[in-house]
């Protein structure tokens, strides 16, 4: 796999969430990723960069474009030193929910991409990652 | 401080959604809408959402909060203008958007808040 391009964005407040899914989703719009692809892509990020604002109490955002085997990838990993999530699978379950939310975001954000991969230790914080393929 | 405007059109309100909201600012447009309602006594709001790129759970959310306070202050809200891709990633999200009516077009919009508010006072007013 060859890393084409990254860019590390902070993602401390609102507005930051609100920079990186626009970075998301001009890097796509630039690779000529499908709308659908675009839409969906921004809006996990947008979920994933608000649980890290507000549960993580801040982190940042890693965005990665990808190639292989001829194919173009676009990742985001989002990275909170919070408190971290003790269990897994229950906070994977639609409905979860520690705070005010709908509880859709880490079971939502899963389903909207094609990978999705999460490491959390109570303690130390949360990454999530996240990958389209073209 | 930054506000999404809230325009009055005849006895209806319109609102306009044409940039990346960050959290505030959809909770600004809220409060504004509330007092606006109030203000005005509009008997219906259009939420035009058309330019929205991605609606997340949070502003699903707010669109959900803000056809309620329409309803308890007595008034209908209709939100238009969802792009396709829109509706595709809010479905698969698991967003159910219970209790927002939907319409197409900012004029299909407007029809059907014309129907509902003349049901309201058809409703509220019986001819006996």
């Amino acid at each position: 796999m060859i890393f084409t391009k990254s860019k590390t964005l902070a993602l401390r407040s609102e507005e930051e969430i609100v920079l990186v899914r626009q970075a998301t989703r001009s890097w796509m719009v630039e690779q000529r990723f499908t709308l659908v692809a675009q839409t969906k892509m921004m809006t996990a990020t947008s979920e994933l960069a608000r649980n890290a604002v507000v549960y993580g109490g801040g982190g940042s955002a890693r965005l990665e474009l990808l190639e292989e085997s001829g194919r173009v990838g676009i990742r985001v990993q989002i990275e909170d030193r919070g408190p971290g999530i003790a269990d897994l699978e229950q906070a994977m379950t639609d409905h979860f929910t520690s705070g005010q939310g709908l509880g859709l975001g880490l079971g939502g954000s899963k389903r909207l991409v094609d990978e999705f991969e999460i490491w959390s230790e109570p303690g130390k914080g949360t990454r999530v990652s996240i990958t389209w393929w073209k | 401080m930054e506000h999404i405007p809230i325009l009055k059109v005849g006895e209806f309100l319109l609102v306009s959604i044409q940039v990346d909201m960050h959290d505030r600012l959809a909770m600004t447009l809220q409060d504004d809408l509330t007092t606006k309602l109030v203000a005005t006594r509009a008997k219906g709001v259009l939420i035009d959402i058309s330019s929205l790129e991605m609606v997340d759970s949070f502003i699903g959310r707010m669109l959900g909060h803000m056809a309620a306070m329409a309803g308890v202050l007595g008034a209908e809200a209709v939100v238009v203008g969802m792009q396709p891709a829109v509706a595709i990633t809010i479905v698969e999200l698991g967003m159910e958007l219970t209790g927002v009516r939907t319409a197409l077009s900012v004029d299909k919009g407007m029809a059907l808040l014309r129907t509902l508010v003349d049901e309201d006072s058809f409703t509220l007013n019986p001819v006996s």
